[in-house]
């Protein structure tokens, strides 16, 4: 298998320390990985390399956000950059002013028209509309009977035609059928053909003329390869395609073509499909996209809610705290707290890369409610007490014990575990904490034991 | 067969227009090896989808060369291309595993509209034509219509076809084919199947199954197996013959829709890994669009001018 682009820049963290500021050295070696990463998801090469300099000069400069090291904020402008490339979701069928509405559907052999033409049809009917669907691919055997099949299954009209009749023909036959039957939506599923064969793009062409679709639809296999920004763009410059359909998103392709394709064309993606069942269409979200391009877990969404949950100043506060040797079991609990604030200690642990230092925390055991448990703790002491934790003796336990409902035993194991965690903390190089980035690091040593 | 070299550069015409055009402009244009020469290589290696790590390896290799002075004419790396690629294709070839005893059984599997059944017919017809008695079975029973897609082309190439209902379980319909292929004295049977996304494990283990029952029925069944890839398919091609080899165990690729401008260079880096010999490659959509490869032809027909 694939190393994953993080067990990369795991390495890339390794060899980076203490640099605040993203610079052309730093952020070389990160850019190379990802480099790497966007090739050997099929991104073509020259999409790669505009791609990789544009990030450049976006993070060129930048300051490195507390939390992040520098390479985890480069995959952050990167992840940024995809999404805003691939556009905005919510992308809807448009339909005409004037019913019925005409789809094209188009694309290379193989890529999953008929499919997809059938899914379209099914989610337009449940969206309210009324769908006729017409296969017009009068060359491949047996290629009309398999939308048959399908609008059959699913109880959608198809225009049958006559045998022998040309594509032209059978759309237009379509369109007649759909204004008389007092349906809206005509999806015309064309045959499959190669960009570069000219009678039958020609054929496209006159389809297009005659019949005026409001939606031409590619349709591009996941899967594929350099090669689509080829087949895109001449399919593009040929008819003007006004939307994408990714299919075979099911399979483990990292989908690099959906930036291709819309980096050629500027047209937008509009659903995915996910399996062979009529049902398995998605509408197309880029951050999703954009991760498994990258090869990324949910870690920028963890990324994002550690941004969001951290305050800043907060963060220089403790920084300085920790530097000094100043940070109390006070300063324990509001970190605790603020950690909180990411959601349930599962879901973030489910959010971590599977890396590094990181890897065993996803098994580790963690009761919830020892959080709630060791606040209770922190809160029963004196203010006295959460300055200065050397105070608390045998007595002082006690009273703290029954305050907060618990024994002597947890506060005894609280204090050890505070005692570590501010050792660990002082020779801590970065995290959360500060400015000073290095790997990533939870506030403190998992405290409850694994 | 006439016109086949004739053919075969037809359908790779463009192939050759994009990968060789830009290997040759690369080396005609210029007189010394530079980096801008080695970026140009890795470019062209790297957009015929032979892959990053597989471009890297051979662009190390040269760089190594050119580093200890071993070449310094860009005439030279064309050279070195060539064998490399050659040594790579080549490195799978094996002869084909046809039985002493008729019939050979022979799989062809595939992700989804990679072009099985469009193969199968034509390897019907082309078998058909050289003499061999033929039998198809249509055991991809699970795509709307495929089972009378592959009758088109049983009419087309006068072959009998063993067929059941949409639904039915592959593995009873090739146990049928293989049954009726022993009684007609068959000499090979080609069985077209599904086609399945490769992580999709049942659908993976139902290929195991089939190949059991071929072997139950005939010892050393199936023959061949078959990987059909599609030649516009990028990196994920590999994952999909490694997969394809651990459940249904190809022994075989044919590279298919090559006559667009795809190169299909992702075989470079699966015979490299996996060390399988590509059979055929598909250049249309007729029934005698079907090529035997041959890594000689294949990459001379290449560097041609």
């Amino acid at each position: 298998m694939f190393d994953t682009l993080s067990d990369k820049l795991q390495r890339v963290f390794k060899n980076l320390r203490g640099e605040g500021r993203l610079t052309a050295e730093n952020m070389d070696a990160a850019l190379k990985e990802i480099r790497v990463a966007l090739l050997e998801a099929d991104v073509h090469f020259k999409v790669v390399k505009a791609f990789i300099e544009a990030v450049r000069a976006k993070a060129m400069g930048q300051e490195v956000l507390a939390a992040l090291s520098p390479a985890q904020q480069v995959v952050k402008i990167v992840h940024d950059e995809l999404v805003h490339l691939l556009g905005s979701h919510a992308s809807r069928i448009r339909t005409a002013n004037q019913p019925p509405t005409i789809l094209m559907i188009v694309g290379l052999q193989g890529s999953g028209k008929t499919t997809t033409t059938a899914k379209l049809a099914r989610h337009l009917g449940k969206n309210g509309h009324r769908p006729l669907m017409v296969s017009v691919d009068v060359y491949r055997p047996a290629a009309r009977e398999q939308l048959a099949v399908l609008a059959r299954n699913l109880s959608i009209p198809v225009h049958e035609g006559n045998p022998g009749e040309k594509p032209l023909d059978l759309a237009r036959g379509a369109k007649r059928e759909a204004e008389i039957t007092g349906r809206d939506i005509v999806l015309i599923d064309t045959a499959g053909r190669l960009h570069i064969d000219e009678e039958l793009m020609v054929e496209l062409e006159e389809l297009k003329n005659a019949l005026h679709p409001t939606e031409i639809l590619f349709v591009a296999d996941a899967m594929t390869g350099q090669d689509a920004v080829r087949s895109a763009e001449e399919f593009h410059k040929r008819l003007g395609i006004t939307g994408v359909i990714l299919t075979k998103m099911d399979g483990d392709a990292r989908g690099g073509a959906a930036l291709s394709i819309r980096h050629i064309t500027g047209q937008p993606l509009k659903f995915v499909g996910t399996g062979e069942k009529p049902d398995a269409l998605e509408p197309f979200h880029p951050d999703r996209i954009a991760n498994r391009i990258l090869g990324m877990g949910d870690v920028l969404s963890f990324i994002e809610k550690v941004e969001q949950a951290v305050d800043q100043k907060q963060a220089e506060k403790m920084q300085r705290k920790l530097l000094e040797d100043e940070f109390t079991l006070e300063d324990f609990r509001d970190q605790l707290k603020q950690l909180r604030k990411l959601g349930s200690l599962e879901s973030i642990l489910g959010m971590m890369p599977q890396i590094g230092p990181l890897k065993e925390l996803k098994n580790a055991k963690i009761d919830e409610k020892e959080f709630t448990r060791i606040v209770a703790i922190i809160d029963s002491m004196t203010p006295q007490e959460r300055a200065n934790h050397m105070l608390i003796n045998g007595s002082r336990r006690r009273r703290i014990a029954r305050g907060s409902g618990t024994s002597v035993q947890d506060v005894n194991n609280l204090l050890k575990q505070y005692s570590q965690a501010r050792k660990m903390m002082k020779s801590m190089s970065g995290s959360l904490l500060g400015k000073k980035p290095g790997k990533f690091k939870l506030p403190f040593p998992n405290p409850f034991g694994t | 067969m006439p016109g086949l070299l004739e053919r075969l550069k037809q359908g790779i015409q463009k192939t050759r227009a994009g990968f060789v055009g830009k290997v040759e402009d690369v080396l005609l244009g210029k007189k010394e090896i530079d980096p801008e020469l080695l970026d140009e290589l890795e470019y062209t290696l790297i957009t015929a989808d032979i892959g990053v790590r597989t471009a890297t390896e051979i662009l190390e290799s040269i760089r190594q060369r050119v580093d200890r002075h071993l070449v310094n004419d860009p005439g030279e790396l064309r050279q070195l291309i060539r064998e490399h690629l050659l040594g790579v294709l080549e490195g799978g070839d094996r002869p084909l595993n046809w039985p002493a005893q008729p019939p050979a059984v022979v799989l062809l599997v595939g992700v989804n509209g990679s072009g099985k059944t469009t193969t199968t017919g034509k390897l019907a017809a082309q078998f058909k034509a050289e003499g061999k008695s033929v039998l198809l079975c249509a055991a991809d029973t699970f795509r709307a219509a495929a089972i009378d897609q592959l009758e088109v082309w049983s009419r087309r190439a006068g072959v009998e076809i063993i067929r059941q209902g949409a639904g039915a379980d592959p593995s009873a319909v090739l146990f049928d084919a293989i049954q009726a292929a022993k009684a007609r004295n068959a000499d090979i049977l080609f069985a077209d199947t599904a086609g399945r996304l490769h992580t999709k494990s049942n659908l993976m283990a139902e290929l195991d199954k089939m190949r059991r029952t071929a072997a139950r029925l005939i010892d050393g069944a199936p023959h061949e197996v078959w990987l059909v890839l599609d030649a516009t398919t990028g990196q994920n091609g590999l994952e999909q013959a490694r997969r394809f080899t651990e459940s249904a165990g190809v022994t075989g690729l044919i590279l298919t829709k090559l006559d667009g401008t795809a190169k299909g260079g992702i075989v470079v880096a699966i015979a490299r890994e996996l060390s399988l010999p590509i059979r055929y490659v598909g250049v249309g959509e007729q029934a005698d669009d079907l090529l035997p490869f041959d890594a000689h032809h294949f990459i001379d027909s290449l560097f041609e001018p």
